[in-house]
């Protein structure tokens, strides 16, 4: 199998696995990072958002072979240092979780509407989040916090 | 104040104290004498799990969770019960799930019981451990322990200026007898409960932690996939696994029953591998598809064997002597869970032990089921409890964890066995499918004098609530139920049963309002009023407390006061609790659009604000989002739906505006996880009538004309 190096939270990791492996399976079964979440695996509810170059993706769906040596993956582990992005700290302030499991796919969904757009209007949050699925539908909160977030960045 | 007997307290406490430690409590209902003792161990991991609260001399209060976390929030709610009591620092306060043990008793999370069930018991475990730290000090200072009082985790005498802190009392107290009676607090003192406390493990889920059972991993473990019969009534005939073995990573294929377990290094080569798997399967039952259940629906809605569940006054009478009848019908299809976390369990079975590790609603299960699958004793079985990715009673079976258990045992490694979603949507314990007929018979004033509701299930075993509203307002009324039996596997689905009832029934009550002529408030206190002045039979609900949820509500929402939207209205009593509802309904290029919800809850006492809005706002998104969209159809034993490309859960953009309110009366808690979900249904069902004059019939509304004109 092939060897593959990967830029995830600033660090270098190597990995050795079938070229299809989902991103998602080698940040979990591979690198130890569990925080990015399997849902659906058709890239349908957003739990395993990370983002890439600071985009959102869909690691269920982004083969490890996609992801070039040289591009900067960033997972819930290391969306901050201190777990003190505005978001993170929104949605413990508006104590937004529940369940928990797709709060990181929603925080780094909501971190990458941000990064591209401080200020969005309600529908513009709405629209960001659409893919992403919270079953015990904490979606009030989700969206308060990230207006709240977005007034302290 | 209220005041334990010494007889409940003689079983009810056991003490000890750590090394150096501090303060260990046990309680709960163990039937053990309450015996002083000293441990040797500082370390919480080596207690006897009778040890649920411990005060280390440093002031750290640790106090162990024994339900299921699964989003109803009560790892956070349950320490906070005790904390209060105990007049502790929240912000000293610890928090860990405990494993199953015996000890703890409806170690559970199903039914909206954890608190109802825990609550005098935290209660009575805080007020002991004050109570010792008290006459601790008291000694200590020479004083009158009356005369001391807590505050935030110190004992202080005001006379004298003293002040000691919890961590420095706590060798002391545990050296104490327990005390033969304690007062627990007025709600007027409660400093925590009532208030809004955040989640204890929002740090982690925020950062990204691994504390669900897919996170669990361990040195040496192998994944596992079943592949099990995609259609319901059908079994292996043949199995070729050759290709799937020779699949990269792959360590093992065996088939057992009428799975085939591929066994291998990683996820996505046991995921591969398995789509390689040859297996044919045959007929072992029926195989039915949606339209066939539709139709026994029809049949058995005229059978004659119905299972009775209640029968008041003379019911063919009071039809055949009545001015107008009124019949109507409704539907619902069957229902998957959708958890967020897809099922899984990890399993380590040995020779003569078994340890098992996952996300279970009902560890006791697991445990009994494992231990009887396999012949080896339940105290040789330990079961750790991770954190739910959601539940909403599909992890009350614990299929998964006998799977894992069962892999584990064949291949004679540590297993962690994943469903993918395919699976977990496809692999069957939904929420049955129902069809209900009610009949309604007026006298000529409009007074309902006869009803009759009629439940048929596909798995649904009793599809009515026998002593619900509007039982006991009318005299003459029967109840019964069919059940007809599938190989479609059925199981509790958030608010079993009522999670459909009571969007029927109070869409039905509305009708029949509307069709008399009357406010469908007014309607329901009406009825109300006479079960109060002329009951019938058995009343399963408060009627006053039904009143007040139904009269607060529409105050609330200002019912009949808006002249720009359209209300619905709803009320329901399920899980020991009462929830009233009022949908607002606009018209947008000629759809309606639910705008808001106000929501009247009466749960007794509120725990934690924070936490119980969370519960009803979800329930009630839940609720709506389900009725909406959710539909799970089935064509020739093979669900249709599988991923959620194909199955419509609700997404930001569709949330209503809820306005959820609680009614504060001091009574016992009860039910919350639950009972807000099962009138949102019928509210917005209501409110559409009202904004369309078209009546919702069948879920999911989604299929209706009326979203999706010509």
């Amino acid at each position: 199998m092939p060897v593959f190096t990967l830029q995830i939270n600033g660090k270098e990791y190597k990995t050795d696995v079938a070229a299809d492996t989902p991103l998602l399976w080698v940040l979990r079964d591979h690198l130890g990072l569990v925080g990015t979440k399997y849902g659906c695996g058709v890239a349908q509810c957003g739990a395993c958002t990370v983002h890439l170059d600071g985009n959102p993706v869909r690691s269920c769906s982004l083969p490890v072979s996609a992801v070039k040596t040289t591009a900067k993956v960033t997972t819930i582990e290391g969306l901050s240092k201190n777990g003190d992005h505005p978001l993170q700290i929104a949605w413990d302030e508006l104590d937004v979780p529940q369940c928990g499991y797709c709060q990181a796919g929603q925080i780094m969904s909501a971190a990458a509407l941000l990064k591209r757009n401080p200020k969005p209007t309600v529908q513009q949050i709405e629209d960001a989040m659409h893919g992403n699925i919270c079953r015990c539908s904490a979606y009030h909160r989700i969206r308060e916090a990230i207006i709240s977030a977005s007034k302290k960045m | 104040m209220s005041t334990l007997n010494k007889a409940s307290r003689r079983d009810f406490i056991k003490i000890t104290s750590l090394t150096g430690g501090g303060l260990v409590l046990g309680f709960g209902l163990f039937g053990n004498e309450a015996t002083p003792g000293i441990l040797n161990s500082t370390a919480f991991a080596d207690l006897n799990f009778n040890s649920y609260l411990s005060i280390a001399t440093d002031g750290t209060i640790t106090i162990l969770s024994p339900n299921p976390e699964l989003g109803q929030n009560v790892m956070t709610s349950f320490p906070m019960i005790v904390a209060d009591e105990l007049d502790a620092d929240w912000n000293k306060v610890k928090v860990l799930q405990a494993p199953l043990d015996k000890k703890f008793e409806n170690q559970y999370t199903g039914g909206s019981r954890a608190i109802p069930n825990s609550w005098k018991n935290l209660r009575k475990a805080g007020a002991t451990a004050r109570q010792m730290l008290v006459v601790a000090a008291a000694k200590k200072w020479n004083v009158d322990a009356s005369e001391c009082t807590t505050e935030k985790s110190f004992v202080l005498h005001a006379k004298t200026a003293n002040k000691l802190s919890y961590g420095e009392l706590a060798d002391e107290a545990a050296k104490l007898p327990v005390p033969t009676d304690v007062s627990l607090k007025n709600r007027k003192d409660f400093k925590l409960i009532g208030t809004s406390i955040k989640n204890v493990a929002n740090k982690d889920i925020v950062t990204g932690k691994g504390m669900f059972g897919l996170d669990f991993y361990r040195e040496g473990m192998v994944f596992a996939m079943l592949q099990r019969p995609p259609a319901f009534g059908t079994k292996i005939k043949s199995v070729d696994d050759a290709g799937a073995k020779a699949m990269p990573g792959i360590i093992d294929v065996v088939t057992y029953k009428n799975n085939v377990a591929v066994i291998g290094k990683s996820t996505w080569e046991i995921m591969k591998a398995r789509k390689v798997l040859k297996v044919e399967y045959e007929k072992d039952g029926n195989i039915e598809s949606t339209a066939d259940h539709n139709q026994l629906f029809i049949s058995l809605m005229n059978s004659d064997k119905a299972q009775p569940g209640r029968k008041d006054g003379d019911v063919e009478s009071a039809f055949k002597n009545a001015a107008k009848v009124i019949t109507s019908e409704y539907q619902c299809p069957f229902l998957p869970h959708n958890a967020m976390e897809p099922m899984n369990f990890f399993a380590d079975v040995k020779a003569d032990s078994v340890e098992l590790v996952g996300p279970t609603q009902n560890p006791g299960s697991a445990r009994g089921q494992v231990a009887k699958l396999l012949n080896i004793p339940e105290d040789k079985i330990t079961v750790t409890i991770t954190r739910l990715g959601g539940g909403f009673g599909r992890r009350l079976n614990a299929d998964f964890a006998i799977e894992a258990a069962e892999v584990s045992n064949l291949i004679k490694k540590p297993v962690k066995l994943i469903w993918s979603r395919e699976d977990d949507m496809g692999g069957g314990i939904y929420r049955p499918a129902v069809r209900y007929r009610f009949d309604a018979a007026l006298d000529k004033d409009g007074n309902m004098i006869g009803y009759k509701l009629r439940g048929v299930g596909i798995n649904a075993g009793g599809s009515v609530r026998a002593n619900n509203f509007p039982s006991g307002s009318v005299e003459n009324l029967l109840i019964d139920s069919v059940n007809y039996q599938s190989p479609i596997t059925t199981g509790p689905w958030r608010a079993p049963i009522t999670n459909f009832l009571a969007y029927a029934e109070q869409s039905f009550i509305d009708e029949v309002a509307w069709a008399v002529g009357k406010d469908p408030v007014q309607f329901r206190l009406d009825l109300l009023q006479k079960a109060k002045t002329k009951p019938v039979g058995t009343i399963g609900y408060d009627i006053n407390r039904m009143e007040t949820v139904i009269k607060t509500a529409a105050e609330r929402a200002g019912w009949g006061k808006k002249k720009d939207v359209s209300q619905g209205f709803s009320a329901y009593y399920s899980h020991s609790s009462y929830v009233a509802q009022v949908a607002e309904v606009i018209m947008k290029d000629g759809k309606p659009v639910v705008k808001k919800i106000y929501a009247v809850s009466d749960c007794g006492e509120v725990v934690n604000k924070s936490g119980a809005l969370q519960q009803v706002m979800g329930a009630i998104t839940d609720g709506y989002g389900h009725a909406m969209f959710g539909k799970l159809s089935f064509k020739d034993g093979k669900p249709e739906q599988t991923n959620f490309n194909q199955y419509r859960l609700i997404r930001m953009k569709e949330i209503p505006e809820i306005d959820a309110h609680f009614i504060d009366n001091g009574l016992d808690p009860t039910g919350l996880g639950e009972p807000a979900l099962p009138p949102t249904g019928g509210a917005v069902a209501n409110a559409i009538f009202k904004a369309t004059g078209i009546r919702l019939k069948q879920q999911p509304f989604i299929d209706e004309k009326l979203f999706n004109p010509a």
